[in-house]
Parts: C-alpha cells; structure tokens; sequence
C-alpha cells in the first residue's frame, strides 16, 4: 500500500496534495472524500498536483487522496463498438441508466458489460505456440466488425486450452503456458492511455482514405494512414466535414472524439448513424462506430484525457489489422484544457498563455496516427488516420494551436469564412489548402481509377489559380479587358466550383461521391472546357454555347446516383456533339 | 454556529484573500459581515492550506482587513426553487426585489447546474414562430436550441428580443410557456422596458426576472445567467414547461469574468479576457436543449453587443464557437430606419433545417429560404459591382436582382414592432419578391413549388 496523502490546495480542476511519496506521474488516484478521478500532472518536491476529471466545488484541504498505483487507462475488448464514452471512458449510456439524464459527480460504471456474453471463435488450437498480438480467435462483436482477440504483452508461450464458447469479458477463452507459468487470456484488457501501443513495424501511406467528399478526394487527397486538420473559425463547416468523414470514410473503423464541443452533435450523430447505411457493408454505420464524448460544459480535464482515451481504443483495433480512422472535433478545446491546467500550475506561458509544451504534445498525439505492421506473427497490416478539427480564435490562423498542428499534418483543409458566407460548402480554401498525401493518391488513381486523373486535378486547380488572378484583373478594370478565352476560363472555374467542388452534406445523393464518379464529373466538366474553347477558336460566340440547353444539365449531374454513372459520360457525349454542332460547316471534329 | 473571522489579509480588486482558515473548501460561499451589521456575499475561488481566496459578489469597497467579518456557510451557490418563482423577480443574487412575499422553497439547487448526459438530449426540432420574417423563413429558431442575437451598442436588440418574448409560439397549443429573463449591468431604462413590455402583453405573469442593474455590483453578474438558469431547468425539467432564456448582456457578463481574471492575476488570453472564457460560456449555453422522455424544454437567446461591431472579439467568437448560429444586426440596415435591421447574410440558424418543411412549416420552405437568399446575396453583390464600376456595368438581370434586394430590405426583412406574421405570411411576402424575379431564375425551388406559389403576374 501506498501513502495517503491530503489535500492542501483547491483550484478549480487542480488539487495539490502533500504526502503522497511513492506515488508516481501520471498515476490516477482518488481525491476527497467523494474519491473523485484525478491524474497526478506535476510532482514539485512533496506538492503533488493533481488535474481531478470531475467538479471539485466542496472539496477543500484536509481531505485524503488515495494513490491507485495505475495511470489512467482504458478497458479493452469486446462492445467498445457501437458505445459512446465521455472523456475518461465512462459508458455515457450506462450511466444514464445508473444515474439519471445528468452526469452527476462520483457516478461510475465499468466501461463494458461485465455480464454479456460473447461467442468466442478459437482460430488457433492448443499446443500452438503463440506471440504477442497473435490472434488467437475472433468474436463476431457487431455485423461489420470482426474482433480479434490478440495475445497481450507478457503472454507468450504454447497455448495450453483454447475452445469455442459462450464468455463474458472475465472469463479466460484460453490458458497459455508461459516462461512465467500458465496463464489465461480473458476479453478484457486494459492499455494506460498516454503510452502509444506497440507496432512491429512502420510503413509510409500507400493508398487514398475515399471520403467521398469530392473536394477532398479530388483536389486535397488524405492517406490510410495519414494526418489532416481542418481549421476554420465558427460556422464554416469544420463539424459537418467532420461528421461526413465519420459517415462516408472508407475506413473499417470509426473512433469520433466530440472534444470540447456541442452536446446536440454528439447527440445528432447517435440519432443519425443508427439509421444510415454504411454504402460498403450495407449495415447501420453505427455498427463501426466508437463515440467519446467530452462536451464543452463537462470537466476540462476529462476534456484533456479524452483525445488520449479515443485514441488508444483506436490503435488497439488498428492492432487487430483494421484500417482505423479518428476524429477529433476540436484539438483547439483539448489545448485550451492544456492551456487550463499549465495556468493553474503557474506554469511559464508560451504563446498566448499556452503551455510551452503545446506543439510536443500535438505533435506526440498525431505521431499515432500511420500505416503499420501490427505486432503478432502473421504481419498483417493497419492503418490510423488521424483528422482533426481546429477552432482558432476569430479565424486567425497564426495562432499557436493552427501552427503547431500544421507543423505535424499533412493535409491542410483550410475552412473559410467568406465561402461559408456565400454558402459554399464545404468551405475548403482552394488556394490555400494542400496535401502533401497528392503524389502517392495520383499514383494509385492513376493506376485504379483512370490514367488522367493526376491529369485532370491538375488542370482543375490551374484553372482555379487562374480565375483568382483574372478576379482580380476584373476588379480593378472591368470584365471588359477579357479575351473571350479568359471569359470562358471563368465560365469553367464556376463550374469546377459550383458543379464540383460544392457538395451539400445534407442531400442524399451528394452527400457521397465515389472515386469514379469524382473523376467522371470533373471529366465532363473539363470537357466542356477543351470543346468549347475549340470552338471559340474557330469562331464560336461564347454566348451561344452558354446558351445551350445541354449546359443546363451539367449541374445536374453530381446528382446522378452512384449506379447510373455511365450517364455523366453519356452526357459529356451530349454536349461535345452540341457545342460541335455549332461550329462552322467543316470545323466539325 | 459557524465560525466567524477576521482574518482578512488583504483585498484586491473584488477579491479578498482570508487568512487561518479550516474546513473551508472551493467554490463555497461566504457571508461576509460589516461593521455596520451589513452583509455582503462571497464565493471561495481557491483554497491553499489555510488561506482562502473569496471573489465579493458586491464588490469590496468600503470593506477594511481587520473590520470585516467571513463567516463560511458549508455550501455553494444554491438558488431556492418553487412553482411560486414564476411571476416573480429577483436580483442577481437570487434575492426577491419586486416587494413581495419571500419565496418557500421547495427544494435548493446549486446554480453552476449539472451537465446533460450528451445520450440523454433529444435533438431541437420544433418549429418556434416568433412571427419575425427573417427569423422565422430564413433563420429558424427551434425549442431547445441556443441562437444569440449579435447586436452592437445602439442598436435595437432590446426591442428585437421583446418582441421575440412577446410572439414566440409553436404550432402547437396547450404547452405551458414561460420567459426567464436575466440582466446583467444594462441600464435602468432598458429593463424598465423588459418590463413594460412584459407587463402590457402580461407576459409578466409568466415570467421570471433576474435583475442587475448597470448600477448594480458587476461581480454579481458572475451569478446572474447560472440563477436564472438553474430556475429554467427546474421549470423546464420538473415541471414541463417551455422556456424561453433572454440573458442580456453577455458583453457584461464577459467583462466581469475578466475582472476577476485580471485581479487573480492569471495570464490572458485575447484581449484580457482569461483563457477560460470559452469554457465558461459553454457552461452557460449549452443549458439549452430538450431531454428525452420530458416535455418541457430550455430555448436560449442570449444577446450581446460587439465591441465596435467586430464579430472576431472574443466575446461574439467563442460565443458563436458554442451556440447553434447567430442573429446578427446591421448598423447600415438601422441607419436606413428598417426594423428589425437583421443581417440576413451573416446570420445562421445551424438547426433550422430540422425544423422545417412538411408537417412543421410548409414543404416549399426550404427552397424558398434558399432562394431569398441567393437572390438577396445577388441583388447586394450587383450592387456593389454599380459603386465601384456604374450601373453602366450592370445586366438588366442585374438590376432586377438589385431591385428585389432593396424590396427585400423594405418588405421582408422590414416589419413592424407590432407585427405578428404567421410563417404562412412570411412565406407569402418572400413569394411574392421572388415574383419580382423570371421564375426561371429560382433554380432552388422546386419546379412544383414554383407552379403553385410563383405569383401569376408580374409586379
Ligand atoms: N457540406 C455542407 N453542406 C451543407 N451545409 C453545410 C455544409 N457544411 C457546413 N454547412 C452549414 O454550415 C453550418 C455550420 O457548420 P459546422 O457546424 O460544421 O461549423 P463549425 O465549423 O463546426 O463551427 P463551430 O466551430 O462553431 O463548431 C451547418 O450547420 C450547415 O448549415
Ligand atoms: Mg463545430
């Protein structure tokens, strides 16, 4: 046993304590009489600071802090799919029931069902020999996922028992002869969330995460694998882009972190994602869902832990070969919790108050995310894309929290508040916004999809840069200075721009485009371009091709459903022939 | 009997530091006693071994170390509750102002609340019509959600939100309604115009008032929207009613906070205001909302004026970082003497589309919402091009378009103080403007809709 220690100083979410030796950083104890959650964050001499995850009105010196002698970790296994958790894995649906519609403080329950049962499929048989992160057999835990029950550190040796049946998360599916004796292997395992897990092997990205997102996917491509931000100053769409990657990404798994957010977000997706139908799978996506939810008015410091316990739940399925996707709406939340906290220590400020540490720890939380070879000895592969929502004040991004992201990320989507104005969504800064994902997604749509998608991305955002520099022309001359040429650039990037990039979230066809469909629309569209522009070469008007009705069509098309999709190519046949129509007798190509 | 001292060691702005304390702990209020039998009321901000740091929600002037005695009452900040709070008013510090009776409480709540279980909200998406066309057609406001009105000083806010009080209804009849209504540090004229308001439409009846004066100490206003708050829930939550939340203004409200951050001496974040800001805010707004399996409902309207117009002050930001949209007012549209001069592009209701179309408004809404505003964005943009280049450089379709907006601006978004439009009425104006348009210009509306609502003839 441990020392107890007591309380000497309460400030808000921070507790110091004295007489607590022997007690470790990071080590989670209980704090006051209530025997409230707390994380030790600073060890100066005999004060040990304490960030406590529940209120701490009531609490005052003299109480006892009892050290557990764990950091905080978070349960492992079976029913964490399909569970929403708050920021230190406290099953919010439980706790209702326990609780009320409140979350009162020093309510607790375990994070998973400790009396269901699961049907334990053995895939290994007893006297195989057996490594860490081996699956050892598999557990049907929703319709879409496959759990994998992997052998947890300190567990090798020769399987001893091991056989199909009926156990709770307790109860031991295999027993294992080991160098220090038997032991058995349960459903239930347990990671400290600050520690990343484990991976043989890391490898570089190789292939797109389809988000369906046709500005995403198209222009500002992300890797499996891979890391994005998404910042953007209030109501530009940083949410929804979050909520439509929960949707429509085609990773095989989904851990969504509500960090510091809104209450009816999180609650719009656990009405939502039970009735929406995964287009991959054909089962409810909440099915391969994971929700943490840590809203704005619930404890900063659980809010701090929260990225840390969705992240781990992340990696452990990552571990068992899936590709595995995170959001967090918002890491600006998650550093001002930081920021919070070093406050309250009377830490030395950085910039703008936050810690000096900010950009290590942003950086320590993004270095999660990649392509690997999981541990085990059959080397299969996952992957943990990591994207993040960012919420700088007043929009400004040279703030601290958009600068240390974007020395880590490797796509940056860029929300801006003038195209959220003009309803332009998602509000993704064209010209600002990058991929540095794009080479390795051109080589396998080129490959995949067609050989001119590399191609044609580039031509679409040439003519993009160009219409911001003929904008500019127009505005301090007139649309008179224009060649009918440029005229008709401007023409096409409206179209790129409002019959591609523009993609409504809230409709049920546009909401999701595929990578061929993508590719189709933009074909069409650039088509129109190149004819056109032969035709007005040879003396076209400009205003008679605008004026064909086949023209009026061309917006249409993003709404063709993903079946029909010959149909956009159809109609590219359609207008070349019409635009070809009216051109003079013998220019006809 | 508690243990009374005198330790006052030294005081600091609205803060007092109390010396050679024991068994006091955070966040527990104080009663802190003058030499004249006078008692003030303070709130322990932090406790470090024996000393506690007190925040004085009236303020410490005229206090003296040495004089002034701190009596520790082993609670927080608990607000008394009853049916019998409605119809009534109340300072900022939960106090009954209005003359009357003291209220018999029937059970006491701590004011900082508790949050909602994110599992237990069910989502906002009732139609509220406040008869107000720019709110009600292209702004929608829905029970349970948290849309602030953006104001700027001189601006009519004030009346907007009476007016607002005074209208809203949903479609629905036989619900109990009530407004819980907070000042904080705005005038006395300003609140003697709440409370005319309420009074003439007897609102007052059903209405709770939370009352701090311009004039009234500032460190109260900490207080002021976690009261009347806590009096929304439980007339929400226990008893089933729905509640419409005026808290005005949240400017004071922030500058309150930064008082107490500067006299704690923590680093700040923008402008002076302490890192917290948004956290505390969030404490306060996301307290809107519905439950699952109760009738009653918190809708919140929080109004705030921006420091010199900015919308990327701290205040307006973070605040529209947490609530569902924002109504903005325009000084043009004001100076131009069009009530209520709501800035139509700017302003956003998040949740507007859950509450809107067939069977809660009318199924050509949305379309029609998207096209007023398309249209109106045109007309404006046209209109600039003309400043800058001549109307010379504008299309006949351009100033058809300029031609709607400046109706718009008169006949939509213009309307009077008294004027209740239905959404049927509201809906009705914003057809008969788009009739100012060829019906092939209205490529958001459905073709069907254009066919039954676009007017047959020409303005
Ligand atoms: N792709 C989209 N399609 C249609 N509407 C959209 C889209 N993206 C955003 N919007 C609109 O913009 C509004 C604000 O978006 P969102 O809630 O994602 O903003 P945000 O950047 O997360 O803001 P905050 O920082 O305040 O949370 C939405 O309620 C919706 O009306
Ligand atoms: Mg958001």
């Amino acid at each position: 046993m441990k020392n107890q220690g007591i309380i000497v100083k309460v400030s808000g979410p921070l507790v110091v304590a004295k007489g607590l030796a022997g007690t470790d950083m990071y080590e989670l104890v209980r704090v006051g009489t209530l025997g409230l959650f707390g994380e030790v964050i600073e060890i100066r001499g005999e004060r040990f600071s304490i960030q406590v995850y529940e209120e701490t009105g009531g609490i005052g010196p003299g109480e006892p802090v009892v050290p557990t002698s764990a950091p905080l970790t978070v349960e492992l296994g079976p029913g964490l799919v399909t569970s929403i958790f708050d920021g230190i894995q406290r099953p919010l649906d439980r706790l209702r029931v326990k609780f009320g519609d409140f979350v009162i403080r020093g309510a607790e329950a375990a994070p998973l069902d400790r009396t269901k049962k699961w049907h334990f499929i053995p895939l290994k048989k007893a006297g195989d020999k057996v490594v860490r992160g081996d699956i050892i057999g598999t557990i049907p835990e929703t319709p879409i996922i496959e759990y994998r029950v992997m052998v947890p550190p300190g567990y090798e040796g020769t399987l001893r028992e091991i056989s199909e049946k009926e156990a709770t998360l307790e109860e031991p599916v295999a027993m294992v002869n080991t160098s220090e004796g038997e032991k058995a292997i349960t459903l239930l395992q347990k990671w400290p969330v600050r520690t990343p897990r484990p991976v043989k092997k890391r490898l570089i990205p190789c292939a797109p995460l389809v988000t369906g997102q046709r500005v995403l996917d198209t222009l500002f491509p992300i890797a499996k694998g891979g890391t994005a931000c998404v910042p953007g100053p209030f109501g530009s769409g940083k949410t929804v882009v979050q909520h439509q990657l929960a949707k429509w990404a085609d990773a095989d798994l989904i851990v969504y972190v509500g960090c510091g957010e809104r209450g009816n977000e999180m609650t719009d997706v656990l009405i939502e994602f039970p009735e929406l139908i995964d287009p991959r799978s054909g089962r409810p996506l909440i099915e391969r869902t994971i929700l943490v939810a840590n809203t704005s008015n619930m404890p900063v410091a659980a809010r701090e832990a929260s990225v840390f316990t969705g992240i781990t739940m992340a990696e452990y399925y990552r571990d068992m070969g899936y590709s595995v996707a995170l959001m967090a709406d918002s890491t600006s939340r998650w550093a001002e919790a930081m920021r919070e906290m070093s406050g309250r220590l009377e830490e030395m400020p950085g910039e703008e108050g936050y810690p000096a540490y900010l950009a290590s720890r942003l950086a320590s939380f993004y270095e999660r995310a990649g392509r690997v070879i999981c541990e085990g000895s059959d080397d299969r592969e996952g992957s943990l894309s990591v994207i993040g929502a960012v919420s700088p004040p007043g929009g400004d991004l040279s703030e601290p929290v958009v600068q240390a992201t974007l020395r880590v990320v490797k796509v940056f989507w860029g929300l801006d508040d003038k195209l959220a104005g003009q309803r332009h969504f998602p509000a993704i800064n064209w010209l600002a916004s990058y991929s540095l994902y794009q080479e390795l997604v051109d080589r396998y749509c080129t490959e995949k999809i067609d050989q001119y998608w590399a191609k044609n991305r580039r031509e679409a955002m040439a003519v993009l840069k160009r219409e911001a520099e003929l904008e500019e022309l127009v505005r301090l001359v007139g649309m008179d200075a224009l060649s009918i040429q440029d005229r008709l650039l401007l023409e096409a990037a409206k179209m790129i721009r409002e019959d591609f990039l523009h993609q409504n979230a809230y409709d049920p066809v546009d909401t999701y485009t595929s990578f061929p469909k993508q590719f189709k629309l933009l074909q069409l569209i650039l088509g129109f371009y190149h004819v056109s522009y032969q035709a007005i070469t040879v003396g076209v008007e400009l205003e008679d091709i605008l004026k064909l009705p086949v023209r009026n069509e061309i917006p249409r098309a993003k709404f063709i459903p993903e079946g029909q999709i010959d149909k956009i190519e159809a109609l590219r046949q359609r207008m070349k022939a019409a635009i070809d129509a009216l051109k003079p007798s013998g220019e006809n190509s | 009997m508690r243990k009374e001292y005198l330790t006052v060691e030294n005081i600091v702005g609205p803060l007092m530091l109390v010396q050679e304390v024991s068994g006091v702990s955070f966040a527990e209020i104080a009663e802190i006693i003058l030499p004249d039998g006078g008692i003030r009321h303070g709130q322990v901000l932090e406790i470090n071994e024996d000393k506690a740091l007190v925040q004085v929600f009236e303020g410490t002037s005229g206090l003296t170390p040495g004089e002034v005695r701190v009596k520790f009452l082993g609670k927080g900040l608990q607000l008394g509750l009853s049916r019998d709070i409605v119809g009534r008013m109340f300072n900022g510090f939960g106090r009954v102002i209005d003359g009357g009776p003291p209220i018999i409480p029937e059970k006491y709540s701590d004011v900082n609340g508790v949050p909602i279980n994110p599992e237990a909200r069910d989502y906002p998406n009732e139609f509220i019509q406040t008869g107000i066309s720019t709110i009600d057609v292209l702004n929608t406001l829905v029970r349970g959600q948290k849309l602030p009105i953006f104001s700027g000083s001189g601006l009519p806010h004030s009346r907007l939100a009476a007016q607002i009080a005074r209208q809203a209804k949903v479609l629905k009849t036989g619900e109990q309604f009530a407004v819980v209504f907070a000042a904080m540090g705005i005038t006395f004229e300003e609140a003697q115009f709440f409370m005319n308001e309420f009074e003439k439409t007897g609102a007052l009846e059903r209405a709770v008032l939370f009352i701090n004066l311009a004039n009234d100490p500032p460190i109260e206003r900490i207080a002021v929207p976690r009261m009347a708050l806590t009096a929304a829930e439980y007339l929400a939550y226990e008893l089933g009613m729905h509640i419409l939340v005026i808290l005005t203004d949240m400017t004071n409200y922030c500058e309150a906070l930064r008082e107490i951050s500067a006299a704690r001496k923590e680093v700040p974040s923008r402008r002076g205001y302490p890192g917290y800001l948004y956290t505390d805010l969030s404490m306060i707004y996301e307290r809107a909302g519905r439950i699952k399996g109760k009738s009653g409902s918190i809708t919140q309207m929080p109004i705030l004026t921006m420091p010199e117009d900015d919308k990327t002050h701290p205040i307006p930001d973070l605040t529209g970082y947490i609530t569902e949209g924002q109504i903005l007012l325009s000084r043009m549209l004001h100076n131009e003497g069009i009530y209520p001069p709501v800035d139509v592009l700017p302003s956003l209701s998040r949740l507007k589309d859950k509450g809107i179309g067939k069977g809660k408004t009318r199924e050509d809404h949305a379309g029609v919402m998207n096209q007023l505003y398309a249209a109106y964005a045109k007309g404006k943009a046209a209109k600039e091009i003309a400043v800058v280049l001549g109307e010379s450089a504008l299309t006949p379709l351009d100033i058809m378009y300029v031609k709607f907006s400046e109706q718009f601006e008169k006949e939509f978004i213009g309307q009077g103080e008294g004027e209740n439009r239905d959404i049927i009425a509201s809906l009705t104006i914003g057809w008969k403007l788009l009739g100012m348009l060829p019906a092939t210009e209205l490529k958001r509306v459905k073709q069907e809709f254009i066919d039954e609502y676009y007017p047959s003839k020409q303005l």
